[in-house]
């Protein structure tokens, strides 16, 4: 592209954008040994379409991940949270009790861990989704008065 | 009634009250946010608010089959308490449970038309989303026995208002400043509240509340619990609209949309009023905040000046929902009037006086939205002759507005007897003069809209008769005989404030 002064710019995201995504999910995965999990996750990958859209525009952005599907990721996390609460209940432990989850005899853990990694799923869902849904409703926001009419 | 109803209930379920109750709007409300259209988001919004009325049948049932009011205590997640998260339910939870969940259920019912009329169509769905999480968050902060818990709830259910009242932009574009202003005023708020925990924390090391009653004993004069204690105190008021920090409520409340309104009046100040409550007399103890602090100066005349200057400028709006909104204001003045006493008699009037005015507040933002339904302004003089063209809604409106003055068999008489009869029993004889002029006060502001209504010509006579549909007049009924039949026979709710007010003080005879 001639005259294009971005160029620098848009072939460095072009290689950092799957890097940072890739980071976001050791973040989520590693969350378990050491700081980190659903939530930190969540922005980082958020992250990704956020420097997508300040670098290439807000429409190829909303083309790739399109609003609907944000909101969409974002309510599926808090399903995906609360519906393992609500399989504990119907296991018959109290809600989010994760030792309930495969009625394991006392010193099963598979249920503390499977609870956990589900109910991260959730929160990388519901906070990825959200974070890009903010983020959509102001970048993307027509103004309704134009500027002359102030 | 209630107890039948509970009976049904079997008892795997009944066990985990508690967290159904919060667990069932929680999960709807997303589910709410994906259905295709608003028509089947509200017949979820219905179906969740019913279960959490059910299970706060069920709760009430169970803490009142114990003699004195036993305490329940739900383990979130099966972590035992103070160090996973208690949900704990006492006579004072279960009767703002109930309640909340009696007015979000009605509210819920009667909502349709009034949304058809007031919020486009694509973003409805999305609007009862909006409103089942504002409703999880307000049952959450009523059933946690978790301060920082409270906090998250209570950001859940603001940050939920503020959508809601933002919402209101298609029928006036005001309410995009009234939702921004209530926005920053309620973070303020939220973030006084969470830093006083924060000190609270770091002198006790605990954040369960009964936890925290237990060693805050021991530290009178602690500086950093004193500061705590000043935050929480600051935080909480915002958010109940405290006299002076009152100023995000009369915009909110005119701009939201009607059902909104209706829905915020009877519940969200009244949550906060208990949060506050809760801290007051269960965490800090009666000794801590009224003898160690001097709360007594703050709190009492507070609530005075909300009750004279509100209701003065109640008298002067044009808007009857500003008037109705002002005056709100005023009432949050009874009820820390009523807490301020400390007495038991004092506040089982405070809190008999929010359930009362929470029957009266919802009884007339009801009949205002069916009647905005069929005439769109709010204004006075809107409302000139509508006594004729819709009798049914307006005289519910009627009977509310007698309520909130506090004429003899309505629930309003019935709690303001109860407040001027512990403010005798204290010896406080000039505040009942006070009780006295802010409801003269409320015969003013009341008596000018119900003029209006039924002795002036129409405005506009060629309107022909409209009533409110029959989906906003069921519910609106049953509130407002809900006032009558508490007002002729106040003993049931009298009876829950006086357990919920028994219950604050168990703590401190130990």
């Amino acid at each position: 592209m001639k005259g294009d002064h971005h160029v620098i710019l848009r072939v460095v995201a072009k290689v950092l954008i799957p890097i940072i995504a890739l980071y976001g999910f050791y973040v989520h995965f590693h969350g378990e040994y050491s700081p980190g999990g659903g939530f930190q996750a969540g922005v980082i990958l958020a992250v990704t379409v956020v420097l997508y859209s300040l670098i290439f525009g807000i429409a190829p952005a909303m083309r790739a991940i399109t609003p609907g599907f944000a909101r969409f990721i974002a309510g599926l996390g808090f399903i995906i949270y609360v519906g393992v609460g609500v399989w504990a209940l119907a296991m018959g432990g109290n809600f989010l009790d994760y030792d309930a989850l495969f009625r394991e005899p006392p010193g099963g853990h598979n249920g503390q861990h499977v609870g956990i990694i589900v109910i991260e799923i959730g929160v990388l869902f519901a906070v990825a989704g959200s974070m890009v849904s903010i983020f959509y409703a102001f970048a993307g926001r027509v103004s309704e008065i134009r500027d002359e009419d102030w | 009634m209630i107890e039948s109803i509970s009976s049904l209930v079997p008892a795997d379920i009944a066990a985990h009250a508690p967290a159904l109750l919060v667990v069932a709007p929680m999960l709807l409300a997303p589910i709410a946010a994906f259905m295709p259209n608003g028509r089947l988001a509200w017949i979820l919004s219905i179906l969740a608010t019913g279960v959490s009325l059910v299970m706060a049948m069920v709760l009430l049932t169970q803490v009142r089959s114990v003699d004195g009011g036993g305490v329940l205590s739900y383990a979130m997640g099966g972590w035992a308490p103070d160090a996973g998260i208690e949900f704990r339910i006492d006579s004072l939870n279960s009767m703002v449970l109930l309640l909340v969940s009696t007015i979000g259920f009605l509210a819920a019912v009667f909502s349709w038309p009034s949304v058809v009329a007031e919020v486009r169509d694509a973003k409805r769905a999305m609007f009862y989303a909006a409103y089942l999480v504002c409703f999880t968050g307000l049952c959450g902060v009523a059933s946690t026995g978790d301060a920082f818990n409270l906090f998250v709830f209570l950001e859940i259910s603001s940050i939920a208002t503020y959508v809601l009242v933002a919402l209101g932009a298609t029928r006036d574009r005001r309410a995009l400043p009234a939702a921004a202003n209530y926005l920053l005023m309620g973070t303020i708020g939220a973030s006084f509240f969470v830093v006083g925990v924060g000190f609270l924390y770091a002198a006790t090391g605990t954040l369960n509340m009964a936890e925290l009653a237990i060693r805050l004993q021991d530290m009178q004069g602690n500086k950093a619990v004193l500061a705590g204690y000043a935050f929480i105190f600051v935080g909480l008021g915002i958010k109940a609209a405290m006299f002076p920090l009152h100023q995000w409520l009369p915009n909110a409340y005119a701009y939201s949309p009607s059902f909104v309104t209706m829905f915020l009046a009877a519940t969200a100040t009244k949550v906060a009023i208990y949060a506050l409550v809760r801290f007051l007399f269960t965490v800090f103890g009666l000794e801590f905040a009224f003898e160690g602090s001097t709360l007594i100066w703050i709190l009492m005349p507070m609530g005075i000046a909300a009750m004279i200057a509100c209701s003065f400028q109640a008298v002067f709006q044009t808007d009857v929902r500003r008037t109705l909104a002002y005056s709100s204001v005023a009432q949050v003045g009874y009820m820390l009037l009523g807490i301020s006493i400390g007495t038991t008699l004092g506040v089982s009037a405070g809190m008999f006086h929010l359930v009362n005015h929470a029957l009266i507040k919802g009884t007339l933002f009801m009949a205002l939205a069916g009647m905005v339904l069929s005439y769109q302004g709010t204004t006075l003089n809107d409302l000139k002759g509508l006594g004729r063209s819709a009798p049914w809604t307006m005289t519910a409106f009627a009977i509310g507005a007698v309520s909130l003055i506090g004429v003899p068999l309505t629930a309003g008489f019935q709690s303001k007897f109860a407040l001027v009869n512990a403010l005798f029993e204290h010896g406080w004889w000039w505040a009942v003069a006070v009780v006295m002029f802010s409801s003269l006060l409320a015969v003013v502001y009341m008596g000018r809209i119900l003029e209006a209504v039924f002795f002036r010509a129409p405005s506009n006579p060629n309107k022909r008769r409209k009533e409110a549909p029959l989906l906003i007049l069921i519910p609106l009924w049953i509130l407002a005989i809900a006032n009558i039949w508490v007002g002729v026979q106040g003993g049931f709710v009298a009876g829950l404030a006086e357990d919920a007010a028994g219950s604050l003080f168990i703590g401190d005879v130990s």
